[in-house]
């Protein structure tokens, strides 16, 4: 182990993984923010389009300009409720805003409009699933609260080398973002994990997403910033007093949740080892390295004066009105994958894979169309999935639909087509070259069935190849499979291989 | 006369960015005194069997639609600002991290 900066809990080398939760067990809190794609912001009326032209969707309301008032979006509420209750929460039956007083740019108001210790959505759980050497391990993980807010507007540091805070100059503000309605998910501490905590945490952000995206509430995209999140985590020896926690913010994908965990723990460990302290602070995760750097320190708390938000008045929502909204929520993703795993008769491997491949819905679609659940499956998964893959677009924005998938396999049960003509006919619809039929009819596919063509074909085959002729006649049937290459080769393979293969043992009088 | 004195008047107004004019700071402390002594009667009143409130009528779940509205153009929301650049409002360098 090498130098440590006692004065910052530095250290420059890690322990590694196992040598750091070989000695403690780490307690993870994660706090997460998801922008929700309502029309509106979450006081007033300006768009909440992303990408729009600066300062172009601001108003007095979101400029904190005197005398404006906020008014609550109501979708912003429901879609709250919805989270809330797909996340087994209680649903406040009375609740406030409250002022969260700060000084920075960001906010034109100078404070945030957010909750304060009346969350509308409080006391939940979410069921995760990790795989362990043991197999899938079920890990619920405790949601405190579920609560509103509003986002913040962009800064952009000029000036300085870095582009980042410090050097910089001056900072330009962009409040487009300002005031879009913001949900913060916050979870219980989770303990128990051991060495599973990076697991768990991942596996809690994106089954979280999974919800959020079922929900359609948001479009969840953490590359985007529609949601983030932040890791809270502190070690302790086991059966010890909780450690100070840091909380690790810019935590931009799925994979950096698990990697800015794990390396968290491995930097506590080292610190700890070496005689140092954990400091209660802010740290930066940098996707390039792994690493987080050390951010503002946290050790004389923050004081954001809170207070109750007097331009707005309670949340209240009525039993009724929380029951028509359980009413509109989707099948949860965890359900769906169990039906679907049940229903297809495949595994959670080869579901992940369909999900991984976008296919889920195309499938699910060709099924009500009518096609077996294996054959939808194979179409999507196999050939064009490869063509998608080829061409770098997505599996739904390829030109074949579940109904064409439902042409092409009643071709191939009535045996005009086979697998390696479908081929061609997926290709030519993908081509825009017309309809099934057309492209059937446009390219001559289709299987030769004529048994006297195929006995030419065949004869033909024998002929360039006595020797193999010779050689099946003997006995050695396994050779008959170079005259069906052959064969398939001159009718350019619209020919069914085991028809091919049953007329040419018969042809050389050759029994199986 | 005010219990608030001109200095402590110009310093509000240096902290709330408001250039006002000498003859404005007796006006502003004239009026702020005013509503101190309106919340000083509250102090008065309040006690420990009164409840806080919040707001002063009791009403809940007042919303709006999720619907698109015209908002400011971006000429008329930067007007006001002491700085802009590249469309943007500009602010001094911030000391503290993000
Ligand atoms: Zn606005």
């Amino acid at each position: 182990m090498s130098t440590q900066n006692m004065t910052n809990g530095e250290v420059d080398v890690y322990l590694d993984y196992d040598e750091a939760i070989g000695g403690y067990d780490p307690v993870i809190g994660l706090e997460t923010h998801v922008e929700l794609g309502t029309n509106s912001k979450m006081w007033c009326g300006c768009s909440t389009n992303f990408g729009a032209d600066s300062n172009t969707q601001v108003c007095p309301v979101c400029l904190g300009l005197p005398g404006s008032m906020p008014v609550v979006n109501r979708a912003a509420v429901e879609s709250t409720i919805r989270i809330g209750l797909a996340l087994n929460c209680t649903i406040a039956e009375w609740c406030r805003f409250a002022r969260k007083n700060y000084f920075y740019p960001d906010m034109p108001k100078d404070y945030q409009i957010s909750q304060y210790d009346e969350p509308l959505c409080f006391d939940g759980y979410l069921d995760v699933t990790v795989e362990t050497p043991d197999g899938p391990q079920v890990v619920r993980v405790e949601i405190e609260r579920v609560h509103m807010e509003e986002d913040t507007g962009k800064l952009t540091h000029a000036g300085g080398a870095t582009g980042r805070i410090h050097g910089a100059d001056y900072s330009l503000v962009d409040y487009n973002r300002a005031g879009i309605p913001l949900i913060e998910i916050v979870t219980k501490p989770v303990t128990g994990t051991g060495r599973l905590a990076p697991e768990v945490a991942r596996a809690y952000v994106t089954e979280l997403r999974n919800v959020i995206i079922a929900l359609v509430v948001s479009d969840a995209r953490m590359e985007e910033g529609s949601m983030r999140c932040d890791v809270n985590l502190s070690i302790a020896k086991p059966g010890a007093e909780w450690g100070t926690r840091s909380e690790t913010k810019n935590v931009n994908s799925l994979r950096s949740v698990e990697r800015a965990v794990r390396s968290e723990i491995e930097r506590q460990a080292s610190v700890l080892n070496n005689g140092g302290r954990i400091i209660q602070e802010t740290r930066h995760f940098h996707e390039d390295t792994g690493r987080s750097t050390s951010g503002r320190s946290k050790e004389q708390a923050e004081d954001y004066r809170y207070f109750p938000e007097p331009d707005l008045v309670p949340v209240a929502p009525s039993r009724e009105w929380v029951e028509e909204l359980r009413a509109t929520m989707p099948e949860m993703p965890a359900v769906k994958r169990a039906r679907l795993q049940a229903e297809w008769n495949i595994n959670e491997f080869e579901l992940q894979s369909l999900a991984n491949a976008g296919a889920i819905e195309l499938v699910e679609a060709t099924i009500a169309a009518g096609v077996d659940a294996a054959a939808a499956r194979k179409w999507w998964t196999g050939e064009l999935l490869r063509v998608a893959n080829e061409t770098g677009v997505e599996l739904d924005s390829l030109t074949v639909t579940p109904d064409d998938i439902k042409q092409v396999e009643a071709l191939i049960a009535s045996g005009s087509l086979n697998d390696k003509l479908a081929r061609q006919v997926f290709d030519g619809l993908i081509n825009g070259e017309g309809t099934v039929d057309e492209v059937v009819a446009k390219r001559g596919l289709a299987v030769v069935s004529d048994d006297g063509a195929l006995l030419a074909a065949i004869d033909e085959a024998l002929a360039a190849s006595p020797d193999v002729a010779e050689k099946i006649k003997s006995g050695k049937i396994q050779a008959a499979g170079a005259i069906v290459g052959a064969v398939m080769k001159t009718t350019k393979g619209q020919a069914d291989a085991a028809k091919v293969r049953t007329l040419l043992l018969e042809r050389l009088g050759v029994t199986e | 006369m005010s219990s608030i004195t001109r200095p402590e008047v110009a310093h509000l107004a240096r902290l709330a960015r408001l250039d006002l004019a000498p003859e404005e700071l007796d006006h502003y402390a004239e009026q702020l005194d005013v509503i101190l002594q309106s919340v000083a009667r509250i102090s008065e009143v309040a006690a420990d069997d009164i409840p806080p409130m919040s707001h002063p009528i009791p009403m809940v779940n007042v919303f709006r639609d999720d619907v698109v509205t015209p908002g400011i153009t971006r000429d008329e929301a930067l007007a006001a600002a002491p700085a802009q650049e590249d469309d943007r409002f500009r602010v001094p360098r911030i000391l503290d991290e993000e």
